[in-house]
């Protein structure tokens, strides 16, 4: 068990733009880290530079306390699962899961016990004896999460492992692994593009954007309150709406629309508005009173089953509102916007704007509620 | 693979025919010719020939002085094989591992390749050279007093070493070649679980490498027992006398410098035959142990 500590990591390659740039992250004992961002957003890098097979341009990373900068991959007591595998196609899967034991000269009776229970806890047993290629992806992925698990390593690093897989595997796998996490309850740093698997895995989650960091947080925390246009418009599907609108006074201009915040506002001027697809309502007779309606047009209807995503336009700026699959549809539709559900960015810079003690309040308490849950 | 569709069922036989008619020329039918010829004695001025069945066979199987050359060639190309093999593939591990500049080593050590084999014979002569010779130079400070030519054993050492380098390029292009065909996850899962950059080479690179090697040990052992006629060639000019010469290089001999073409066809026929058994051997008890992914 251990803390990994990334304190001011930059990777630059030889003359060129840094690929991560001061990054700081305490990760605690035993808790599930999630680096997520579009491609080369740096994260694959920062976690071959924990891992130590890419050299750290500035910085320091430690791991249980002790500086590992110059430390052999093989001596930082960490184990890792890659995106494609990495079996050693020549050996059996037992010959796999024991490698790394028998190259720490762990001894004979031990490694036999350490495998057979990764194996019963993989269900891997049937499987001991054959070489990777008779196995299926999703045996494979299992079999290199046992690599990692017989080593009892100080942190587990994942470099995209469930990407390879189906869709249908992908959601098993990454039940399997959250489970195992809790279970070992080994320190994890877990890399992926996919902003389903990052809410999903993490305690809480790193969001990446050319090689800086975006926000760090508790995945709810971070879907409810985006540091960011970027990390709003990444973490939660569909996208969340971004606008442009205008403010004057307490009134808020979306393209046609006029909406009353009716309380301190954050700026004045232009702004870039959020709000989530699914907090929007069709708007009927006798809408909310504290909540305005955007016209939207229509363009075209998706049907999820569950609920159906229109696509339409407010003014000549693309919203999605998410429905319930039994929602009146039509060609024009007003939709009505929770002001508390609303989200400011600047303009400009695209960072946040905080603006009322409603949403503060909010998120604190589902924060809470996340904390008692576990 | 997709399936074409001739219009003629004579066509494919058409677009064969080109290499059909190159492997007919140039092997089948001199490797007939040569079974043939090794049941007569022919005449040396060529006005006929005798049929003898097995005599040019057992002649040559008999001959103390063909017995001792086989028994040379065996170390010979046993040598040869080894020490291209094994250099080839330290050159290609160091050439891998390089990161900057690494096009420039490649190139320099892939020319070498590009040298005919006489013409490296020639260069190795003047090497092992009695008066510029730097080889003979080196080996005098250590109190070895070189004769290329006139010592049997000096003139083997410097075959040896010529045939080596000529080979070693075209072992480090496959090597190389096979190492960067390597998965990068494989061997950073490898620097995970193995501290020891000797032991992961022999334990997860090498194994991953065996079929490039297994391909290599067949076309070196050919090359040391066949393609080596040329440095052979250079260092003992024709006179074999007391130079050590490899089996090859006596069918040209007694062929074409004694015109004893009877015997020097049954001598290629065992060489083939030679051949024939040591691939089959290889393939029955080398490549079952070899993993190809």
């Amino acid at each position: 068990m251990a803390t990994i500590e990334i304190d001011k990591v930059s990777k630059i390659y030889h003359g060129g733009v840094p690929a991560v740039s001061e990054v700081d992250i305490q990760i605690d004992d035993g808790e599930f880290i999630v680096l997520v961002g579009p491609s080369g957003c740096g994260k694959s890098t920062l976690l071959r530079m924990v891992a130590g097979l890419e050299t750290i341009s500035s910085g320091t990373v430690k791991i249980s306390g002790r500086v590992v900068n110059d430390v052999e991959p093989a001596d930082r007591d960490i184990a890792m699962v890659f995106q494609n595998y990495a079996l050693y196609p020549h050996m059996s899967v037992r010959e796999n899961l024991a490698y790394g034991l028998k190259n720490r000269r762990t001894p004979k009776n031990e490694i036999e016990a350490r495998v057979a229970e990764a194996a019963r806890m993989l269900e891997l047993g049937p499987y001991l004896d054959r070489k990777p290629r008779a196995l299926s992806g999703g045996q494979r992925q299992r079999v290199a999460m046992g690599r990692a698990i017989v080593r009892h390593p100080s942190a587990f690093l994942f470099d995209e492992p469930l990407s390879n897989l189906d869709a249908k595997l992908r959601v098993s796998m990454r039940g399997e692994i959250k489970r195992l996490q809790r279970r070992v309850g080994t320190t994890s740093l877990y890399v992926t593009h996919d902003q389903l698997e990052a809410m999903t895995l993490a305690d809480r989650l790193v969001v990446l954007n050319g090689g800086r960091i975006e926000q760090i947080g508790r995945p709810l925390d971070v879907y409810h309150a985006p540091a960011s246009t970027f990390v709003a418009s990444f973490i939660g599907s569909p996208a969340m709406n971004l606008v442009q609108g205008e403010l004057h006074g307490s009134r808020l201009a979306i393209g046609p629309a006029l909406i009353d915040l009716g309380q301190a506002v954050p700026t004045q001027g232009a702004v870039t508005v959020g709000f989530r697809a699914e907090d929007l309502q069709v708007a009927t007779g006798g809408a909310a009173a504290h909540a305005d309606t955007l016209p939207l047009s229509v363009d075209y209807v998706e049907e999820l089953g569950s609920q159906r995503l229109v696509h339409g336009t407010v003014g000549d700026q693309a919203v999605t509102v998410a429905l319930s699959s039994d929602a009146p549809l039509s060609g024009e539709m007003q939709v009505a916007v929770p002001l508390g559900r609303l989200h400011f960015f600047d303009a400009g810079t695209g960072r946040r704007l905080a603006w009322s003690t409603a949403e503060t309040h909010r998120t604190t308490t589902t924060a809470n509620l996340l904390e008692t849950a576990r | 693979m997709k399936r074409v569709q001739f219009s003629s069922p004579l066509l494919p036989y058409l677009f064969l025919a080109p290499q059909l008619a190159v492997i007919v020329i140039f092997f089948y039918w001199p490797s007939v010719r040569a079974i043939q010829s090794s049941f007569y004695l022919e005449d040396p001025f060529g006005f006929g020939s005798t049929f003898v069945g097995l005599d040019n066979y057992i002649g040559t199987l008999l001959n103390p002085e063909y017995l001792a050359i086989a028994r040379f060639t065996a170390i010979f190309t046993a040598l040869v094989t080894f020490f291209s093999l094994a250099l080839g593939l330290l050159l290609a591990v160091k050439a891998d591992a390089v990161i900057r500049g690494n096009a420039t080593y490649k190139t320099l050590l892939i020319s070498v390749y590009a040298i005919a084999p006489p013409v490296a014979g020639l260069i190795g002569m003047m090497f092992f050279d009695q008066h510029i010779g730097p080889f003979v130079k080196i080996a005098a400070f250590f109190g070895w007093e070189m004769k290329v030519g006139l010592s049997y054993f000096d003139t083997a050492f410097a075959m040896i070493v010529v045939a080596v380098w000529k080979q070693i390029p075209y072992n480090f292009i496959f090597f190389l070649s096979g190492l960067q065909g390597l998965p990068a996850s494989v061997r950073e899962a490898a620097a995970i679980d193995c501290r020891s950059s000797v032991k992961r080479f022999w334990t997860v690179i090498f194994p991953l490498l065996a079929p490039t090697a297994f391909f290599l040990l067949i076309i070196n052992v050919t090359y040391a027992l066949f393609d080596t006629f040329g440095v052979i060639d250079v260092m003992v000019k024709d006179k074999a006398a007391n130079n050590p010469i490899t089996l090859v290089y006596k069918v040209y001999m007694d062929g074409f410098r004694g015109n004893d073409i009877g015997g020097s066809s049954a001598q290629s026929v065992i060489l083939m035959i030679v051949v024939f058994v040591l691939t089959v051997l290889q393939f029955r008890f080398i490549e079952r142990r070899i993993h190809y992914t």
